[in-house]
C-alpha cells in the first residue's frame, strides 16, 4: 500500500509517495537523497540516524515517515548555512570529534537536542546524555570536548 | 616546519563533508537500474543442505533471481582463499578447508551463506530470502575451542580430524624448561582473552557491477584495502583478469580489521552481476554484521612467568588455544601465531621464551584480525603476568617492569623479532608522574574512607607494527607481499595529486599525507590533493591493517617525494644553467649552493610540462614519480598505561577513576590526530575488559547478536583520557614513524583487569576474566568469599 507524506524537510516542503512501511530514515536517505543520516543498527541503539522532528531529536530509524506527516524535519545537511557551519559543527572539526564520520552526523544532531535541554552541560552530563549514540573511533572523548565547546559557541 | 607540515596539529580535510553529511559510503551509492540483494543465512550452526526449493523464493513479487551454493558449484567459483601458510611443530602444512561463497551441501555457523535472492526492491529481496524453503538436516555442533576438542566431537570439515588447523610453537622450549626447573619463583595465570565482535559503526555494504560494453567488472565495497580484495576475488574465486576489475572502497565507516578480509558477498555480487546483467546492491544490517563480520580474540591461555628472587624474569612458558570458527578468514591462521607469540617478551629481558599454540575449527562465526590482532592477546598474557608476579613477591608494579626493561637498542628477542628502538623508562616516567602515582596511597585511603574499593594497575605493552619485510613474511608463511606504494604528481600549475595504496576509514589520510608532501616537498598543503581506495585510479596498493599506513605508505610516499626531488634538480640546473651536483633543494625551492639564484619547485613542474627550456636529451617531460616501499624490519610502538578504577564490592560496578596513556610512536605528523587513535582504541580496550563478550549457546546460536545483548562501550562508560607521548624515532624509515592506530586496544585491557584485580586483592580475590561486568566482579567476590552464589 503506497501513501502520500507531506512534510518539511530542512525548510524545504516536500510530497512523496512511498510504501505505508517506509520508515523516516528511509524516506530521507532512499526517497530524498539526503544521505547524511545513517543507518547503524536495527534495534535503535546506535544513534547514526539522529534527526529532529519539531525541534526535538528523534531516531529517524524508528518513526514511519507516516507519522511525521506535517512535521518539520532538520537533518545533518540543513545545519550549515550558505557553506559555513553551525557552531556545533564547528566544534566537532575543531576538537578532532570525528574520524570516520559515520556516527557523526547523529552525535552532532543529538548534540543539538543536549544543549536545547542543558545550555551548559559538564562532562558528566554529556557523557550520560550520549547514552543513545555509539562510536567505534573516537573513544568519546573528544566528542565530549566537542559538545561542550559547541555549547559555549551556542551561548555566544 | 611548514606551517602545516609535518608536527602541526592541522584541522581535518575530510571533516567538513564527514560534518554536513556530505560523506560517500557505499550505502549511499546508488547505480543506474540496480537491484537488491538478500542473503539467505543457516540458522543453524551446524547442517548438511538436504534441498533448496529456488521456486519458493521467486514466487515473490519483485524476485529477480536465486542463486545457490549449487550455481557457485557449477559455474566452478573458487573458494575464499587464506593469506598465511602456518606449519605444524612436525612440520606438516596447517589445515585449509574449502571456503565456498555460498554454502553448497553443509552449512557450518549459524549464519553461513547458502543463497541470495535478488529482487527489484530491498524489500522483495527480504521477502524471498525469507521466503526460500531450505530444507536442513542438523548436525550437532561444536561453539567453543573446549567442544571442539573433546574426544569424539563433532567434526567441523569431514577431513579436519580432532577439528585441529594447526599445532604450531616458537622458541626453545628445552631451555625455557631448565630455567623453570631452577627458578625460586613461578607465576601462573590461566587467561580467556574473550571473543570480540568489532563492530565497526557502518555495516559492511557492497554493489556488484557488470558493464558488457567493456566486458568489465566494478564492485564498491566497505573495504581498507580495495587492491587486495581485487587480487583475491580476481586470482583465486572468480578467476577474472584484474584488468578487467575495478574495485572502490569510497568513504568507510570505520575497519578495525573487520574489513580487511575478502568477505563471500563481495565475489557473490560481483558473479551474479553479470549473471542478471545489472547492478546489484548489498547492504548487511546490523545483525547480519553480528553473525557474518570476521569476530577477534577468542584465546583460551595458560601462562607461566618464571623469576628469580629479586624479580628478574628468567623465563616464560605459554601455552594457547585459538578459535578459527568454521572456516579460516583471510589472515586468520597468522594471528595467534606470528602477530602473537612474536610479542611475548614484551619490553623485558625474559632470556627465553617458549609458546605453543593450537588453533580450533568451530561452529561459530570466523574469527580474524581486530584491532591489534594478536598483539593485544599477547600483551594481556604479559602484562597480566608481570603485575601478579609482582603481587605475589611485594614488588612495587612499576619497579619490576624497570628491573626487566630491555634498556639496549637493537634488541633482538627469543622470539624472532629485533627492536630497533625505544625507551621504556622515559615512557614509564612520564605515565608515572602524569598519574601521580606518589599520590596513590592517599587516594587509595579516601576511595576507602567512601566504602570503594580502589585499584591501581599498569601495562607497559609493546607492537610490531609496519608488518615487513616481504622476503621474512614469505618465509614464515605469508603468500603477500607487505609493501606500500605512492605516486606523487606535480600537475603543470605546480598544484599536486598524490595516489596511496593506504586507505583511510577514519584514520584522516588526507590530512595527514597532504602535510608529509607539504613538508617534503615544500608546496603549499592545500595544493595536495590525496586520492585512495580506487583500484581504477591508484595503481597499486596493500591497504590499511596493522597501523602500517604511515609508518609503510607514508615512507613510500617520502620515498616518491624523494624521487621528484631528484628529477626537480636536473631541471632546475639546466633552468638555473648550473651543475646538477650545486643545486640544493629546500622549502620548495631549487638553488646553487651558495648563489641566491634559484628557481621555485611550481617552475620546474612548468617547465616539465612545458618543455620550452628543458634538458630534453637527458630528462624525460612531466613530474610524475612512483616508489614502492618495503620496510626493513617492523617498527616498534610501545607505551605505558595506568588506570585507577574505584569498585563497589556490594553491587561489582566498576567505575573507572583514571587512565593515563604515555606512547612512544616515533616521530609524529599530526598529534590532533595521533590522540585520537589512542582514544579510541582505549575505549576499544576499556570495552573487551569491562563490557564486551562474545556469546554462543553450547548449540551454536549467538547469544550477544544485537547492540541489545552486546555491550559495547558508550560515553558513560569510558573517562577522558591524560595521553602524552615521547620520541624514540624508529630507526629504519624516512619518516622514523611507527604507527599509532592499535596500540589504545593493546595496552588497556591488561591496565584495566591489573587495576580491578588490585582493587579486589584485599577481598582475597586472585584473578577472574574479562569482561568485568558488575556480575563477574560480584561472582569473583563471592567465590574468595567461599560464597555459593559465586557459581556462574
Ligand atoms: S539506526 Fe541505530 S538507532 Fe537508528
Ligand atoms: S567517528 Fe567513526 S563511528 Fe564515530
Amino acid at each position: 500500500m503506497t501513501i502520500t507524506v507531506n512534510l518539511t524537510v530542512n525548510g524545504q516542503k516536500v510530497t512523496r509517495q512511498v510504501e505505508a512501511r517506509t520508515l523516516l530514515v528511509q524516506l530521507l536517505r532512499e526517497h530524498l537523497d539526503l544521505t547524511g543520516t545513517h543507518v547503524g543498527c536495527d534495534t535503535s541503539q546506535c544513534g547514526a540516524c539522529v534527526v529532529q522532528v519539531d525541534g526535538v531529536s528523534a531516531k529517524a530509524c524508528t518513526l514511519l515517515a507516516a507519522q511525521c506527516e506535517g512535521a518539520n524535519v532538520l537533518t545533518i545537511e540543513g545545519l550549515a548555512k550558505d557553506g559555513k557551519l553551525h557552531p556545533m559543527q564547528e566544534a566537532f572539526r575543531e576538537h578532532h570529534g570525528l574520524q570516520c564520520g559515520f556516527c557523526t552526523p547523529g552525535m552532532v544532531m543529538s548534540a543539538l537536542d543536549i544543549v536545547r535541554r542543558h545550555p551548559s552541560p559538564d562532562e558528566a552530563t554529556i557523557r550520560k546524555e550520549l547514552e543513545g549514540n555509539l562510536c567505534r573511533c573516537t573513544g568519546y572523548h573528544n566528542i565530549v570536548k566537542a559538545v561542550a565547546a559547541g555549547a559555549k559557541a551556542m551561548r555566544g | 616546519m611548514a606551517t602545516n607540515g609535518i608536527g602541526a596539529a592541522v584541522r581535518r580535510r575530510e571533516d567538513y563533508r564527514f560534518l554536513t553529511g556530505g560523506g560517500t559510503y557505499t550505502d549511499d551509492i546508488d547505480r543506474p537500474g540496480q537491484v537488491y540483494a538478500a542473503f539467505v543465512r543457516s540458522p543453524h550452526a551446524h547442517a548438511r543442505i538436504k534441498g533448496v526449493d529456488k521456486a519458493s523464493a521467486l514466487k515473490v513479487k519483485g524476485v529477480v533471481a536465486v542463486l545457490t551454493g549449487a550455481d557457485v558449484a557449477a559455474d566452478k567459483i573458487g573458494g575464499l582463499p587464506c593469506g598465511w601458510l602456518i606449519h605444524s611443530k612436525d612440520g606438516s602444512p596447517m589445515k585449509e578447508p574449502p571456503h565456498p561463497i555460498l554454502a553448497a551441501d553443509r552449512v557450518r555457523y549459524v549464519g553461513d551463506a547458502l543463497a541470495v535472492v535478488i529482487a527489484d526492491s530491498l524489500a522483495a529481496a527480504k521477502d524471498g530470502a525469507q521466503a526460500l524453503k531450505v530444507d536442513y538436516q542438523p548436525l550437532p555442533a561444536v561453539a567453543s575451542i573446549a567442544a571442539a576438542e573433546r574426544a569424539g566431537a563433532q567434526t567441523v570439515h569431514d577431513d579436519v580430524p580432532g577439528n585441529q588447523c594447526y599445532d604450531w610453537h616458537l622458541g626453545d622450549k628445552a631451555a625455557v624448561d631448565a630455567a623453570f626447573a631452577k627458578a625460586a619463583h613461578v607465576t601462573k595465570l590461566d587467561i580467556v582473552n574473550n571473543r570480540l565482535i568489532p563492530n565497526a559503526m557502518e555495516p559492511r555494504a557492497a554493489i556488484g557491477e557488470f558493464d558488457r560494453a567493456t566486458d568489465s567488472y566494478t564492485l564498491y565495497t566497505t573495504t581498507q584495502n580495495p587492491h587486495v580484495i581485487r587480487l583475491l576475488m580476481c586470482a583465486f574465486v572468480l578467476q577474472l583478469p584484474e584488468s578487467k576489475v575495478r574495485v572502490v572502497a569510497p568513504d568507510v565507516g570505520g575497519g578495525f580489521g573487520s574489513k580487511i578480509f575478502h568477505y563471500a558477498e563481495e565475489a557473490v555480487l560481483t558473479w551474479a552481476a553479470k549473471k542478471i546483467g545489472k547492478p546489484i546492491k548489498w547492504t548487511s544490517d546490523r545483525a547480519e554484521a553480528f553473525l557474518t563480520d570476521a569476530h577477534g580474540r577468542d584465546h583460551v591461555t595458560k601462562a607461566e612467568l618464571a623469576l628469580d628472587k629479586s624479580g628478574k624474569f628468567l623465563a616464560m612458558r605459554v601455552a594457547t588455544k585459538a578459535n578459527m570458527g568454521a572456516y579460516l578468514s583471510t589472515f586468520a591462521s597468522s594471528v595467534p601465531t606470528y602477530l602473537y607469540a612474536t610479542l611475548l617478551a614484551g619490553q623485558y629481558t625474559t632470556p627465553v621464551i617458549y609458546a605453543e599454540v593450537k588453533s580450533v575449527f568451530t561452529n561459530t562465526t570466523p574469527v580474524d584480525a581486530y584491532r591489534g590482532a594478536g598483539r593485544p592477546e599477547a600483551t594481556y598474557v604479559v602484562e597480566r603476568l608481570v603485575e601478579m608476579a609482582a603481587r605475589e613477591l611485594k614488588i612495587d608494579p612499576a619497579e619490576i617492569r624497570r628491573r626487566n626493561f630491555i634498556t639496549q637498542f637493537p634488541y633482538q628477542t627469543p622470539v624472532a623479532l629485533a627492536y630497533d628502538t625505544g625507551n621504556y623508562e622515559a615512557t614509564l616516567g612520564e605515565a608515572l608522574k602524569v598519574a601521580d602515582y606518589a599520590g596513590y596511597a592517599k587516594r587509595r585511603d579516601a576511595s576507602k574512607a567512601k566504602g570503594k574499593l580502589r585499584g591501581v594497575g599498569f601495562a607497559c605493552y609493546i607492537e610490531a607494527c609496519g608488518i615487513a619485510p616481504s622476503a621474512v613474511a614469505g618465509a614464515l608463511g605469508a603468500r603477500a607481499g607487505l609493501y606500500e606504494t605512492a605516486t606523487v604528481r606535480f600537475h603543470p600549475t605546480g598544484t599536486v595529486t598524490v595516489l596511496t595504496g593506504s586507505h583511510a576509514h577514519g584514520q584522516g589520510h588526507e590530512t595527514t599525507f597532504a602535510q608529509v608532501v607539504a613538508e617534503k616537498l615544500g608546496v603549499a598543503y592545500e595544493a595536495v590533493e590525496i586520492v585512495h581506495g580506487d583500484t581504477g585510479r591508484i595503481p597499486f596498493g596493500m591497504g590499511t591493517y596493522g597501523s602500517r599506513s604511515l609508518a609503510v605508505g607514508g615512507t613510500a610516499l617520502a620515498k616518491a617525494c624523494d624521487k621528484i626531488v631528484a628529477k626537480g634538480k636536473k631541471v632546475a640546473a639546466h633552468l638555473l644553467e648550473a651543475a646538477e651536483t650545486d643545486i640544493e633543494f629546500k622549502n620548495g625551492k631549487f638553488s646553487v649552493a651558495g648563489t641566491d639564484k634559484g628557481v621555485g619547485i611550481g617552475e620546474v613542474a612548468f617547465a616539465c610540462y612545458v618543455p620550452h627550456k628543458f634538458p630534453i636529451d637527458k630528462v624525460e617531460p612531466g613530474l610524475e614519480e612512483s616508489a614502492f616501499y618495503d620496510p626493513a624490519n617492523f617498527t616498534f610502538p610501545a607505551g605505558s598505561y595506568i588506570c585507577e578504577v574505584e569498585v563497589d564490592a556490594d553491587t561489582g560496578t566498576v567505575e573507572i577513576q583514571s587512565f593515563v596513556a604515555c606512547d612512544d610512536f616515533g616521530n609524529i605528523v599530526n598529534p590532533l590526530i595521533v590522540e585520537g587513535q589512542v582514544h579510541g582504541g582505549l575505549t576499544q580496550g576499556i570495552g573487551q575488559a569491562l563490557t564486551e563478550g562474545c556469546v554462543y549457546a553450547a548449540d551454536g546460536q549467538l547469544l550477544s547478536g544485537s547492540f541489545m545483548d552486546y555491550a559495547m562501550p558508550r560515553a558513560d562508560h569510558v573517562p577522558s583520557y591524560k595521553v602524552s607521548t615521547k620520541v624514540t624515532p624508529c630507526t629504519h624509515n624516512a619518516l622514523g614513524v611507527k604507527g599509532c592506530g592499535e596500540a589504545g586496544a593493546i595496552g588497556a585491557p591488561a591496565a584495566l583487569m591489573n587495576a580491578i584485580t588490585d582493587a579486589l586483592a584485599p577481598l582475597g580475590v586472585r584473578d577472574f576474566q574479562m569482561p568485568a561486568t558488575p556480575l563477574r566482579v560480584w561472582q569473583a567476590i563471592q567465590a574468595a568469599r567461599g560464597s555459593k552464589l559465586a557459581a556462574d
